[in-house]
């Protein structure tokens, strides 16, 4: 829409007639269309109701990376536990032969890929190995190389894999058991309990873990004993604020009081009315407390707190892979695959379900 | 605001020293002793056990140990280099891994900001997948996958940069333990930009501030940026957290001589003394940072700053 010409204002200013106002004014063809009408159109769909757990499941089904995850974690724990069994090797048995031998697998040889050989770097340049070949081998396959006690990489993997998914289990455990319980405690009872058990948190959270770990590891003999006490030491932390805020949330609702006038008990409140209502963020936070209790394994195994040999972890097989790293790279290749396989679909499976269980939590 | 800060003090206190009196405890329940030789005799041992002060009560020792560590003085360590005062050994070992720290906090940062605007300004496009891409590998990976690919790929086999440090050329040996290093900090940090950028950007003081004609950096910079980072304060604690503990990690990976590969050399080698040196002034540092972080974000938001007064 466009005026002809400016009135100009001033004394000589009139009312103008309906008539001579429309006069003055070009009307364009698109004067009488919708403007954007492609943004403006919105279809409401209807959907039947449905209930928290389904809407939840269906959002879950749609999120192709949470899936993805959760098909990656079955697969992983599935090897965990057949792969160790799947060749006539076991994770301590040492062939002092047959050191440091590169993967080969049979039919991907052919292709030229883990076909046993291996770059040798030497003062005098590079040269292709294969002893596989030099020591008559022929029958021998390390599908995973074997390491420089001449054991078998494969097994050792997922002998390790097992490792990491107990300290999964794990945390999963404590923050049920300690965090969950801890948090609505406190937020249940609130005043001087709140209070005291909240500057508890506090100061354990002022401590970086860091310390808390190693210090504990020092006192206690490295092993799998001593990585559970470490990671019962903080591990919950996290969990006990989600627990703690969700029931400051829930406590003053109705159907609690009407449970209080009952004559419930308050432990039959916590648990039985609050705790069925809050599961879904606990679920969320529970699930990221995994990938952090793996990390944390991890962690402790490279600077030499993990398993001790002969058992191996996923960390300690990292770690002594990294010795020599620069000769055999494959020894480190194997178990950081895994490794990292397993933090990313556990990272990408609690975002998945995040999003699912708490859409409004979504893009945080 | 005072009351706020008092309280967050008085916990801070509360915490160094509950830490102090259990480094204390621990470094009396640490099993072997540095005078496990057996080429040393009984009688050596309780002259050695004399000259350290170890046969005094412990009461005794606890305070001698706060005292001295108040002097930062914190005694010498036993078994990686023999009666060297322990802050002779971190003097050049503090400003190393400082500056390896500080420099990829600051390339974590810069990068994280960068991609996390961009990310939110271009919603929906692929720079928005590349960002999340990048935070979820970021925040999954642990430090050392990083680093190993690095060392491999690019100290190894393409030989740019130097595999492990030299302190001759200290910033080309510091690029890589920094990138591998930041990677946390750049994914969270974007991760978080992008979130409370988008938030911002939808809000109706936004769409207020455009309509009185405010237009380009000025928008950006003055209405936008100003509130989204507002929240990013909070995850500086996992930032930290994930710093030190990365640090450990990265400085074996790369030889630094700093203090992470330090207090794994301390750990490994049983010098508890060193061991809990660190692990005080890994400590200190987090409890002060927390601190820091506390009050700079009651500061910028006053709904922390009320709830503390309601306490």
């Amino acid at each position: 829409m466009k005026k002809k010409k400016e009135q100009s204002a001033g004394n000589t200013a009139r009312v103008l007639s309906v008539e001579e106002y429309l006069s003055q004014i070009d009307f364009r063809e698109d004067d009488f269309e919708f403007q954007h009408k492609d943004g403006f159109e919105h279809i409401d769909t209807n959907f039947a109701s449905q209930g928290y757990w389904k809407e939840a499941l269906a959002r879950f089904r749609k999120s192709k990376g949470a899936m993805f995850s959760l098909i990656c974690i079955l697969l992983l724990t599935l090897m965990a536990f057949v792969g160790p069994s799947m060749n006539e090797y076991t994770y301590d048995q040492q062939i002092t032969v047959n050191q440091n031998m590169a993967p080969r697998i049979p039919g991907l040889e052919k292709l030229g890929i883990l076909d046993g050989s291996e770059t040798m770097r030497t003062s005098t340049g590079s040269k292709e190995i294969n002893y596989y070949e030099s020591n008559q081998l022929e029958d021998t396959w390390y599908w995973f190389g074997s390491d420089s006690f001449g054991r078998d990489l494969w097994t050792r993997t997922w002998m390790g894999t097992r490792i990491s998914l107990y300290v999964a289990i794990l945390a999963v455990i404590i923050d049920l058991a300690f965090g969950l319980t801890y948090g609505m405690v406190s937020g249940y009872f609130g005043g001087r309990t709140d209070m005291v058990m909240q500057r508890i948190v506090e100061v354990l959270n002022s401590i970086p873990y860091l310390v808390t770990v190693t210090l504990l590891l020092l006192v206690m003999k490295p092993g799998l004993l001593s990585i559970t006490f470490a990671l019962m030491f903080s591990g919950w932390l996290g969990m006990s604020r989600i627990a703690r805020a969700e029931v400051l949330k829930l406590k003053e609702q109705e159907y609690v009081l009407a449970s209080r006038t009952l004559g419930a008990k308050s432990l039959w409140i916590i648990f039985k009315e609050i705790l069925p209502n809050i599961f879904g963020p606990l679920i969320t936070q529970t699930m990221f407390s995994i990938p952090h209790a793996i990390f944390t394994e991890a962690f402790l195994a490279f600077i030499g707190l993990g398993v001790p040999e002969p058992l191996a972890s996923l960390g300690s097989l990292i770690s002594s892979g990294y010795q020599n790293f620069t000769s055999h790279p494959y020894m480190i290749v194997f178990p950081l695959l895994v490794m990292g396989l397993l933090m990313l679909c556990f990272n990408m499976l609690a975002d998945g379900l995040r999003d699912a269980l708490d859409p409004k939590m979504k893009d945080m | 605001m005072k009351k706020y800060i008092g309280k967050r003090l008085a916990i801070s206190l509360v915490t160094l020293l509950i830490v102090i009196f259990v480094l204390f405890l621990l470094l009396q329940l640490m099993p072997g002793s540095p005078f496990n030789d057996e080429r040393l005799s009984q009688e050596q041992i309780a002259v050695m056990s004399e000259k350290y002060g170890l046969d005094q009560p412990v009461t005794v020792q606890f305070f001698r140990y706060v005292k001295n560590l108040c002097k930062g003085d914190f005694g010498v360590s036993y078994v990686i280099s023999k009666d060297t005062s322990i802050s002779v050994l971190l003097e050049n070992r503090v400003p190393i891994s400082f500056g390896i720290g500080g420099e990829a906090v600051a390339f974590g940062a810069v990068i994280g900001l960068i991609l996390g605007i961009l990310a939110a300004l271009k919603h929906n496009s692929w720079w928005d997948t590349l960002c999340t891409f990048i935070s979820v590998i970021g925040v999954s990976l642990p430090s050392y996958v990083f680093a190993l690919a690095l060392a491999y790929f690019v100290g190894f086999k393409a030989q740019w940069l130097p595999l492990l440090y030299d302190g001759k050329q200290f910033f080309a040996s510091s690029v890589m333990p920094m990138i591998a290093l930041s990677m946390f900090t750049v994914a969270t940090v974007a991760r978080f930009t992008r979130t409370s950028l988008l938030e911002v950007l939808d809000s109706e003081y936004m769409l207020l501030a455009e309509s009185k004609g405010i237009t380009g950096p000025t928008l950006m910079l003055r209405h936008a940026m100003r509130n989204a980072l507002i929240p990013i304060v909070t995850v500086l604690a996992p930032l930290v957290v994930d710093l030190m503990i990365g640090s450990l990690v990265i400085e074996k990976i790369f030889s630094i001589p700093g203090i992470g590969s330090l207090m794994v050399t301390a750990i490994q080698s049983n010098d508890y003394n060193v061991t809990i040196t660190l692990a005080f002034i890994y400590s200190v540092m987090y409890i002060v940072l927390m601190l820091i972080v506390d009050i700079v974000y009651g500061i910028i938001d006053p709904r922390i700053r009320l709830a503390g007064k309601t306490d």
